[in-house]
């Protein structure tokens, strides 16, 4: 297939936009110094809190539920491979 | 009496019924036009209780209209209309009707100003929505549908028992606030929480959902759980416990969703957790948590469609929807990828989207009440639905790794459907002043505080981030064809298992109790049997003298029973 090529198509643009990320988060952070928060708990205000939540959050819930994979992993005709229904699964 | 008819769930249910009889052109513009009327007939119709009527003697008001009823009303309508227009090029007309009574009847039931009318509107949407998932015509969605009509006829069956032990110990029938000591608010409790999919009561959901028709998961997702939202809202706000079990319910679902690999049942775990930020906010029952409630339902109901609608055009064009089978679709379907993203950004709360305007009122609320654990629950879900709906959904079958399937864009009536739903989130977040005036208290909210704006951001962005990390490092678990076990596994393999168990120990002990008398009964018949046969005891020639011993034995008893005393 001769399908032109597509500007996400190369690595090096791919790069390019998760720089642009790590760029923009880095300014956010920045950013936490350049305003009054208003927060309704304490460790709201800590520098930076909410991007290191966020970040340890998501890691966080990925890898765990790589680890609950491991536990609840099954074929796709689990519930299938015996009796009716089988055939159009 | 004639006035009840004056309702905007019964002429969407009667429209709905006309549909078989008419031809395509006209059925088509006749669907457009029934919800528009029914949303111009509840914007008509004057607030407060009407359409009496007397049922077995029971005095019902099928008709409340105040602003919590209305706002889900106005919701619904639209809803119904999006699905309308995104499944306008379908001919199998059982679904369309199947759409229309479903909207109608969870229309009725918001809109029911007594727990009967409540309980017969609810029975309807369960039992017309499961046409939806029948109308695959599969073996397959057969079962499934099944068990989803049992869990919903269930929590039916509790309704109606909680309003009969309500209507025997108090003699109303009345819907307003409840407290769970009351006599039977528990059972009425339970029915709400299996619709809302509470966990462990969850698992109809993910279940059903993705097994429905392209166009009839669009339908599902919008009505039967926001019906139990503001059943709850409207009979246990402030409930305590609804805090925990919210909070609950925006965990659990996202370790589900990272790992699955049908991307609508991913959106159906994702429905979940977002059901779980307003049955939290239900629980706070301030009026900015039921505010929060209400409006996060509003913009969730137009977010989630505009996702399952995108989801199903790629079912509809690919043929599948297992994020190991597809990727890079962004080449053929790239209005469908566009109207996706709007989607998936404005479920993970992205400034200027919906989300980010209503989410945020629900978690202020919560921190108004300095419930700093549920809060942290709260945010800490809030960086889980980034990925399985921020970033699993659209990357995973728009992007990723190039699939090699290529197909033509989304049909035409689908595309504006699901621009009408971008167009919508993004009004809604542009400008949210309208959707405020709505709701059911008067508040002056703003969502675009600095601090907001940029503490979000900063979620959202730094937890991209992670994905980032751990995409390109490989350590993001990679999509792999196969089932996750939920707790589904208790009635479709541990219950079947131990009946099975139960009967085979019955089995056994029938036979090892039946064994030994029925071995010396063979036994006895073979020896009877031996007599019989040509030379056994009973066929042999025998001695002339054995038998006049016989005869003369039997003579000498004649005798004896003849003497008399």
């Amino acid at each position: 297939m001769n399908e032109r090529e597509r500007w996400l198509d190369s690595p090096r643009n791919v790069t390019r936009l998760v720089s642009a990320l790590y760029a923009l988060c880095a300014a956010l952070l920045v950013a936490d110094l350049f305003y009054d928060k208003q927060t309704h708990f304490a460790f709201e205000a800590w520098f930076g809190f909410f991007a290191v939540f966020g970040f340890v959050a998501y890691v966080f819930i990925v890898l765990s539920a790589k680890a609950l994979r491991r536990l609840i992993r099954r074929p796709e005709d689990y519930y299938e491979h015996r009796g009716p229904g089988k055939r159009d699964a | 009496m004639l006035e009840a008819l004056l309702n905007p769930a019964l002429l969407l249910i009667a429209g709905g019924l006309l549909l078989p009889l008419l031809h395509e052109i006209p059925r088509k513009l006749f669907m457009l036009a029934l919800p528009a009327a029914s949303l111009a007939l509840l914007c008509w119709l004057p607030a407060g209780d009407a359409g009496e009527i007397e049922f077995f003697g029971i005095a019902m008001e099928t008709l409340r209209i105040d602003r919590l009823s209305f706002v889900f009303g106005v919701i619904f309508h639209i809803a119904a209309w999006l699905a309308v227009i995104y499944a306008l090029h379908l001919k199998d007309t059982l679904q369309h009707v199947a759409a229309m009574v479903y909207a109608g009847a969870a229309i009725g039931a918001v809109l029911a100003g007594d727990l009967v009318t409540l309980m017969l509107y609810w029975e309807l949407t369960a039992l017309s929505s499961v046409f939806l998932i029948w109308a695959r015509r599969t073996e397959r969605a057969y079962r499934v549908g099944m068990r989803y009509l049992i869990i919903q006829v269930g929590s039916g069956v509790l309704l109606i028992a909680g309003i009969a032990v309500r209507y025997v110990a108090t003699g109303s029938v009345d819907f307003e606030r409840m407290d769970l000591a009351e006599p039977g608010a528990p059972l009425i409790f339970l029915a709400f929480g299996i619709k809302c999919a509470f966990p462990l009561l969850h698992n109809w959901l993910q279940d059903a959902y993705p097994e429905a028709t392209v166009t009839g998961t669009v339908v599902l997702s919008a009505f039967t759980t926001k019906l139990a939202v503001y059943a709850l809202a409207r009979g246990f706000a402030g409930t305590e416990m609804l805090i925990w079990i919210g909070a609950a319910m925006t965990l659990f679902p996202i370790f589900f969703a990272v790992i699955e690999n049908d991307l609508r049942r991913v959106l159906a775990y994702s429905l979940n957790n977002q059901l779980g930020f307003m049955v939290c906010g239900i629980g706070v029952g301030t009026e900015l948590a039921i505010n929060g409630a209400a409006a996060h339902a509003f913009a969730h109901i137009l977010y989630k469609a505009l996702l399952f609608m995108a989801m199903g055009a790629v079912l509809f064009r690919v043929g599948t929807i297992k994020a190991s089978e597809l990727g890079g679709l962004y080449k053929s379907m790239p209005w469908t990828a566009a109207f996706c993203i709007i989607g998936s950004l404005s479920i993970s709360s992205f400034p200027l989207l919906s989300g980010f305007v209503t989410k945020s009122m629900i978690l202020t609320a919560v921190a108004e009440e300095h419930r700093w654990i549920v809060w942290l629950m709260l945010l800490f879900a809030s960086a889980g639905v980034l990925d399985h709906s921020g970033i699993k959904i659209p990357f995973f079958s728009f992007f990723a790794h190039d699939s090699g399937k290529r197909c033509a864009e989304a049909p035409a009536n689908m595309l504006v459907a699901m621009a009408l739903a971008a167009a919508l989130c993004i009004g809604i977040g542009l400008y949210p002043a309208p959707l405020y005036a709505l709701l059911p208290f008067d508040l002056d909210y703003d969502a675009y505080s600095v601090t907001h704006v940029i503490t979000q951001l900063q979620l959202l962005l730094f937890a991209a981030a992670g994905f980032a990390v751990l995409y390109r490092r490989g350590w993001y678990p990679p999509e792999i064809p196969s089932l996750n076990l939920d707790s589904d596994w208790i009635y479709r393999r541990f219950a079947p298992a131990v009946w099975d168990g139960f009967l085979r120990a019955l089995a056994g002990g029938r036979d090892r109790a039946l064994q030994p008398v029925l071995r010396l009964a063979w036994r006895g018949a073979a020896r009877l049997s031996l007599a019989l046969r040509p030379n056994g005891r009973v066929a042999d020639a025998w001695p002339t003298g054995t038998m006049v011993l016989w005869t003369t034995l039997l003579l000498g008893l004649f005798l004896l029973a003849g003497l008399r005393p």
